[in-house]
């Protein structure tokens, strides 16, 4: 896939033979306003491959705006946005075309030789097969977004974008679905973007969790730990509490 | 033999229903019956009927009894009259039909999938709406005679604007955040109408269908109405000269047994389109 650059860039020159796998995204200089309201102001983000990278911020600061930007879905900004795999989207709602299978969903626009197929192995990796020929009123919450997942996997994205994809799911399937995504990308490797506002699903799941904040990166934090991380861990909670803290959740009566 | 458990006597009561309690098992109340039931008024308007002509009540001349007309139906279906009749009926709604369902539809993806078609194709297509279409008979025989061609047009227009319409809603109406996932997976234009545009549109266009098709019989009655020379409506009008109300009766009652089966079709149809809305019932 060609790179997407912003007005006025150049495209990056192309790697020299036996060079390390590029980064899943680079992001330079990123900014996009809204009616004259910058939502983000000169991002810098540089996502390695196979890298896992959640982000973090409150509502309104501009975390959907970039996931879109890297997405491909917005391209009103300024700045320079180098994706060189296909990126995929899990979307907050599972967005199935209800009119089409499970299997034609997950295959839909795919240009392999055999859709059907390529479509049932990733079903499997999702644990759903068994569901390849239902219709899509007919899963629930948490069915449906596995598809969705598969859907994005089954075209081996170079960059999965997360955006709040369990939000909508109860505590319960939330946790497999943690589980789920971690052996998804142990086996496939993309380099993940999850957008999400849980502090404790960022610190679970990535590597890297960044906290977006007046359209700007304001925190990048490395998580290194080994997983599945236990909730109870002491480092977990001590890096839990700093995160909120920048986050701006501080408790009532503290400055 | 018998256990202590199987013989303890508290346990038939508890399996058994409370006396006074409604039947079991609601699901298996049978929709066959019901169904039935809808048949026996119209039955026993039937037999009303009958009973009226044969005292005498009913005047034969003005409201001939069922029996006559089925004896009708019988001579006009083995002289061939009857078959004819429905054949050039047929064929002129089936014409218009076909036009006016391509030019209504046509017209709608062009107006629903780009903002220059909408500004082109819409306004014309809303003026033409507020027309009484009915209207248009005499301007359609100074331009087309009194032939095949202003009735066909006329169907075809009574069948076009239903179907614009509802097709057009039913594309306007498609969730726009398919249109962002299509953009994800790198859909191709032919493949966003083809798989999210056009089934997106369905049932809007389903609605539009029966509406359309409604309308086309209706218009065919009104332009059988002017100067046919053959088909239904020239039976009927022929009839009432020579004082037939037998044939004139047979011919409404044929008219609406092929709207009735025209519009089971199409539920058919849909049933089979739209059974991704079923999915939450198994079938």
């Amino acid at each position: 896939m060609a790179p997407r650059t912003g007005p006025g860039l150049t495209r990056p020159p192309v790697p020299p033979v036996g060079t390390p796998p590029p980064d899943a995204a680079r992001l330079r200089a990123v900014g996009r306003s809204f009616a004259g309201r910058a939502v983000l102001d000169a991002v810098d983000l540089d996502i390695g491959a196979g890298e896992f990278v959640a982000l973090l911020g409150r509502s309104g600061s501009g975390k959907s705006t970039l996931l879109r930007v890297l997405a491909g879905l917005d391209q009103d900004f300024d700045g320079e946005v180098t994706v060189p795999g296909p990126t995929m989207v899990a979307f907050q709602d599972p967005r199935l075309l209800p009119w089409k299978r499970v299997w034609a969903n997950v295959a839909l626009g795919l240009g392999s030789a055999r859709p059907r197929e390529d479509a049932l192995a990733a079903l499997a990796e999702v644990r759903l097969a068994e569901r390849a020929d239902a219709w899509p009123l007919t899963l629930s919450g948490g069915e449906a977004q596995r598809v969705s997942l598969a859907r994005a996997l089954v075209r081996e994205p170079g960059l999965l974008l997360l955006d709040e994809p369990f939000g909508a799911l109860d505590a319960l399937t939330r946790i497999t679905m943690h589980d789920l995504v971690l052996r998804l990308w142990r086996r496939h490797r993309p380099g993940v973007l999850l957008v999400t506002h849980d502090v404790d699903e960022a610190l679970l799941l990535a590597d890297r969790v960044l906290v977006l904040a007046d359209g700007r990166i304001a925190h990048d934090v490395a998580v290194d730990l080994d997983r599945p991380r236990p909730r109870e861990d002491g480092r977990l909670a001590a890096l839990r509490s700093r995160l909120l803290t920048e986050l701006g959740a501080t408790r009532t009566g503290q400055p | 033999m018998s256990t202590p458990d199987t013989d303890a006597p508290p346990r038939t009561p508890i399996a058994a229903p409370p006396a006074g309690s409604p039947a079991p098992a609601p699901s298996r109340r049978p929709r066959r019956s019901r169904s039935w039931h809808r048949w026996v008024s119209p039955l026993a308007l039937l037999a009303l009927w009958q009973t009226g002509a044969m005292l005498g009540v009913i005047p034969e001349r003005l409201l001939p009894s069922p029996t006559t007309i089925a004896a009708t139906a019988t001579d006009l279906l083995g002289d061939g009259t009857l078959g004819a009749a429905i054949g050039v009926s047929l064929r002129r709604v089936v014409a218009g039909f076909a036009i006016g369902a391509g030019a209504g539809v046509g017209l709608a993806l062009l107006a629903g999938l780009s903002r220059w078609g909408e500004n082109l194709v819409d306004p014309p297509l809303q003026m033409l709406r507020t027309l009484p279409i009915f209207g248009l008979i005499p301007l359609f025989i100074l331009w087309f005679g009194i032939g095949e061609t202003p009735k066909v047009t006329l169907i075809a227009l009574a069948v076009a604007i239903p179907l614009y319409v509802n097709t057009l809603a039913g594309v306007q109406g498609v969730d726009a955040r398919f249109g962002e996932l299509a953009a994800v997976l790198r859909l191709p234009r032919a493949g966003v109408i083809g798989h999210v545009v056009v089934p997106g549109a369905l049932p809007g266009l389903l609605v539009g269908l029966r509406l359309g098709l409604g309308s086309a019989w209706l218009a065919l009655i009104v332009a059988e109405q002017i100067n046919a020379d053959a088909g239904l409506g020239f039976m009927i009008n022929s009839a009432r000269e020579f004082l037939r109300t037998d044939i004139v009766v047979l011919g409404l009652l044929v008219y609406s047994l092929l709207g009735l089966l025209t519009d089971a079709f199409v539920r058919l149809l849909e049933r089979r389109a739209l059974a991704w809305r079923h999915g939450l019932a198994p079938a």
